[in-house]
């Protein structure tokens, strides 16, 4: 089976890439001269505060931040004994965030979550409204419904995110009583999963999701409507229309199913552009994931809980990219039989 | 009697120019065949259109009408609601296109386009739609309708699509069959085959059939009637054997003298004297190697393979082959842009009587001297010219790269290159989007000129013309030849344009020569079948010439179905043989 062995092939080139990203990320976030516990060392002594500096001592040693930068690398990773044995992301050991004196997978724990929830809810939204906006803007392509779709989206694109969030929580609030800020009412954090906490969830998600989508669906309509216009000219409709096709049926079947592949292909990009885009609307909406604490972690020099999280990122992108391919896979018979198209 | 298809008095236009069709009347009775024929920018494609109205969203109908009057009443087609159109289109009046590579979605199998016209039109199970498919698929030739049921578009060749696009037309068993130039893009042997299948459809089923061409040898094949059309108006129409055997009108006239044409008569001619070869190709192959997929092994194809070609200095090779013959991967390597497998070399002699320097082996000063010696003409006129340079840029270029003479020299030089080309030197500062297709062609002609070479690399420079202008770009060519003793290597697929300028004709096919001999000694005395079904399926503009299909369909076929003393397979083919002075054929002793 072509299709199984092509989806084993890309989930172990996707281990690779994971593997050569973990590296990148490592020798990047240690550029910068010194760490968060070398600094910290320096402040101390600084203004005078010996024991300090014995526990940041002790935490060096404990961390391995003592050791040449490859065995930090391989013990953070898990490939290399460190002070306790093997013990790192392969072994699920995410590591000690200095920052907030706390394991990392403590600190992110249901942030991770609730930014895959975000995040996916905007993916969603950016097809629900980008799909039919595109084809009928192309459909109808120099009408006044092309020209509303098209002032829309270009509002959507030019608008800053964090305005628009503040914009839509005052009106929302006024008319519609929609909550303001956080992802869930205050009184179900930390608790267990109810019915009422998800209908808080989703009610919290309303307003985040329409601000991180806007952009993402505005961009997204506009590559559809032209990819649209291009295929409308090909002669493989002409040929359906010839048949006796009703436009409808016609436009569904044909030039959308060629529009589609960058449409798919798109799934892997739009990712983590949101979750970055996202970071400061996070801060602005006061949403609980994990962008906050990114920003956090690497203005503090906060090595592994900014190494985590920028793992995590790319874990995401490299999934999506995986499943659009696949998708891709299985809608266009020509990437299926690896044949140049016509 | 009532015609099945009445146009009358029809003008078509676009915005407020002048009507691009005008006044065009013809009828079409049923059961028979109609020639639309003309040249590009004739009306006739928009007047076919018009019957199943699918015209370009800015054409406008201004006066005429037209009536289909089928089976189930007479129905005025440019005013019947669009919705009663739809039941007609595919089910009582079908149309196939030009270019099937195009015109079938590459996202479905055959199966599923072919079957929507019976979802479409007939209350058939899917069931009942498959069978009726299946025997259709099998009616126009298909060896395996099972598999070509299941097939993707790009899994076949333009043939077979061509093929697929008529089974899907006349699946639901239209009265009238609409085909615009529905053979142009196909190689010579494929257009005999798939005319011959229209024909023969025409003739189980007893459907009409207009034909839109531009060529005057597909009319004599095909149509009982022929209107001929030029700039919008009909100039001459009637009985197919009045008009091919007496053109009446001076336009029709004009076309059939332009008419490339395979001689008749011909006489073996001398073979052509070796003594001094401008290019040597010597025991060329090239291999290609596909890129590995996933785990697959990497896959060889040898485009070209033991090719030993001499262009004698003054005189014109033709390489003639249809696509996928190896015909270009041989001009790519003669011009050095491929490197040929170990063994194998060309040789470039600038001089008469100096040592000749190998193409792929030179040092940087020769390469230079070699890239302004050999220039290439190629085969499309509107992509192989910058919309964004002017005329002047672009025929300076060339002398700028190679840093020849003043501003003023090179000036000179482009407007006098334009002279040669029959153009006028005014047209310098002009863009290459106000010029006509043959013009292109006449500008990409003097700037292979500029840097005065000694050889020219023709690739199809006539494919996309007109017949006419066609026939004024070959006349270009010998004239400069003459003038300039240049030397050509002639790059085509169609021998009947061949017949005229070369001196040497070699027939490729599958990656090899198959034959090779000066034209009239080609013409007169064939020896290869495939050669043979290369002239037999040159459509004549005769109609007591048809096509013969059955000597077409004993060449064309792969290598390992000719006869016996020919065939080959795989890579293991027999050698070329000299059979008389200069007459070469690839077969067994």
């Amino acid at each position: 089976m072509i299709l199984l062995r092509y989806a084993l092939y890309r989930f172990i080139t996707m281990l690779l890439t994971l593997w050569v990203v973990s590296i990148l990320v490592f020798v990047i976030i240690n550029l910068p001269p010194g760490d968060y516990l070398s600094n910290q060392i320096a402040e101390l002594r600084a203004t005078g505060q010996a024991e300090g500096v014995a526990k940041a001592e002790f935490l060096r040693t404990e961390y391995s931040l003592d050791r040449p930068l490859w065995e930090q690398y391989f013990i953070w990773v898990g490939m290399m004994p460190g002070p306790y044995g093997f013990s790192g992301l392969l072994q699920g050991n995410f590591g000690w965030s200095f920052e907030f004196d706390r394991p990392v997978d403590e600190i992110v724990g249901d942030a991770l979550w609730l930014t895959v929830l975000v995040n996916l809810a905007a993916v969603l939204f950016v097809y629900a409204v980008a799909l039919p906006l595109g084809v009928l803007a192309a459909a109808k392509s120099e009408t006044w419904v092309d020209y509303t779709a098209g002032f829309v989206g270009y509002l959507g694109l030019a608008t800053p995110n964090f305005l628009l969030a503040l914009i839509l929580f005052y009106y929302g609030n006024k008319y519609f009583n929609l909550p303001i800020g956080g992802l869930m009412n205050p009184a179900f954090e930390g608790e267990p999963m109810t019915w009422a906490k998800v209908k808080s969830i989703l009610l919290h998600l309303i307003v985040p999701t329409f601000v991180i989508g806007t952009s993402g669906a505005a961009a997204m309509m506009q590559r559809l409507r032209a990819n649209m216009l291009d295929e409308l000219s090909k002669p493989y409709v002409e040929t359906a229309k010839a048949k006796g096709m009703a436009p409808a049926r016609l436009l569904a079947k044909y030039p959308l199913r060629m529009a589609f592949n960058p449409f798919v292909a798109d799934i892997g990009n739009l990712l983590p552009s949101m979750i970055s885009g996202s970071v400061l609307v996070s801060v602005v909406l006061g949403l609980q994931t994990i962008g906050p604490s990114l920003l956090t972690a690497l203005k503090s020099q906060d090595q592994f809980l900014a190494a985590f999280i920028l793992m995590f990122v790319a874990l995401l992108t490299l999934i999506g990219t995986m499943i659009s391919d696949l998708l891709l896979v299985l809608l266009d018979p020509r990437i299926r039989y690896g044949a140049k198209g016509a | 009697m009532t015609s099945l298809l009445d146009v009358d008095a029809l003008t078509i236009g676009f915005g407020d120019a002048p009507p691009v069709v005008s006044g065009v009347s013809f009828s079409v009775q049923a059961g028979q065949t109609l020639a639309l024929v003309g040249e590009s920018g004739s009306g006739k494609t928009l007047t076919c259109r018009t019957a199943l109205r699918i015209l370009p969203d800015a054409a406008q109908i201004r006066s005429g009408s037209v009536t289909f009057a089928g089976q189930n009443g007479p129905v005025d087609l440019l005013h019947a609601p669009e919705r009663q159109l739809r039941r007609i289109r595919g089910n009582q009046i079908a149309m196939i296109f030009q270019e099937p590579m195009r015109s079938l979605s590459p996202l479905h199998r055959l199966g599923n386009q072919v079957a929507e016209v019976l979802r479409l039109h007939r209350d058939m199970g899917a069931g009942e739609a498959k069978k009726r498919v299946l025997e259709q698929f099998d009616k126009v030739g298909f060896a395996d309708a099972d598999r070509a049921w299941r097939s993707y578009p790009f899994e076949m060749s333009g043939g077979m699509r061509q093929r697929a696009m008529i089974a899907m037309a006349m699946v639901a068993q239209p009265e009238l069959l609409i085909a615009d130039e529905p053979t142009t893009a196909l190689d010579v042997t494929t257009q005999a085959q798939v005319l011959g299948l229209i024909n023969s459809l025409q003739k189980d089923t007893g459907m009409a059939v207009i034909l839109v061409t531009h060529d005057l040898g597909v009319v004599a094949n095909m149509a009982e009637h022929v209107v001929v059309m030029n700039k919008g108006r009909v100039v001459e129409s009637g009985r197919a054997e009045h008009i091919l055997s007496a053109p009446a009108h001076g336009y029709t006239a004009k076309l059939f003298a332009a008419a490339p044409m395979i001689p008749t008569v011909a006489t073996p001619a001398p073979s052509l004297s070796q003594t001094d070869v401008i290019l040597d190709l010597k025991n060329v192959t090239k291999t290609y190697t596909m890129r590995a997929s996933g785990w697959r092994a990497p896959q060889k194809i040898t485009a070209c393979r033991d090719v030993n070609l001499q262009v004698p200095r003054g005189k014109t090779l033709a390489v003639v082959g249809e696509s996928g013959s190896g015909k270009t991967t041989c001009a790519r390597v003669a011009l050095g842009a491929e490197r040929p497998d170990a063994g194998g070399e060309v040789l470039f002699r600038p001089v008469a009587g100096e040592p000749a320097l190998p193409v792929h082996d030179m040092t940087n000063a020769q390469r230079t001297a070699f890239q302004r010696q050999a220039q290439m003409v190629f085969q499309d006129p509107y992509s192989s010219l910058s919309p964004r340079m002017r005329v002047l840029s672009a025929l300076v270029e060339p002398m700028e790269i190679h840093g020849i003479g003043s501003k003023a020299d090179r000036r000179d030089k482009a407007a006098e290159m334009l002279n040669w080309v029959g153009l006028n030197p005014d047209m310098l500062r002009r863009y290459p989007h106000a010029f006509s297709g043959g013009q292109r062609q006449r500008l990409s002609i003097a700037r292979a000129l500029t840097l005065d070479p000694k050889l020219l690399i023709c690739d199809e420079p006539t494919s996309a013309l007109d017949v006419s202008v066609q026939d004024q770009i070959l006349t270009l060519l010998e004239d400069i030849r003459d003038r300039a003793n240049l030397s050509y290597l002639f790059i085509s697929h169609d021998l009947a344009v061949v017949a005229r300028i070369a001196d040497e004709v070699a027939v490729m096919r599958a990656g090899v020569i198959v034959e090779q001999a000066p034209p009239d000694t080609l013409f007169y005395n064939p020896q290869h079948p495939y050669t043979k079904a290369l002239i037999a399926a040159q459509p004549e503009p005769d109609i007591s010439r048809p096509i013969d299909l059955e000597l077409v369909a004993k060449g064309a076929g792969s290598p390992a179905s000719w006869p016996e003393m020919f065939r080959f397979e795989g890579a293991i083919a027999p050698e070329l043989r000299e059979m008389g002075s200069g007459h070469k054929v690839r077969c067994h002793a």
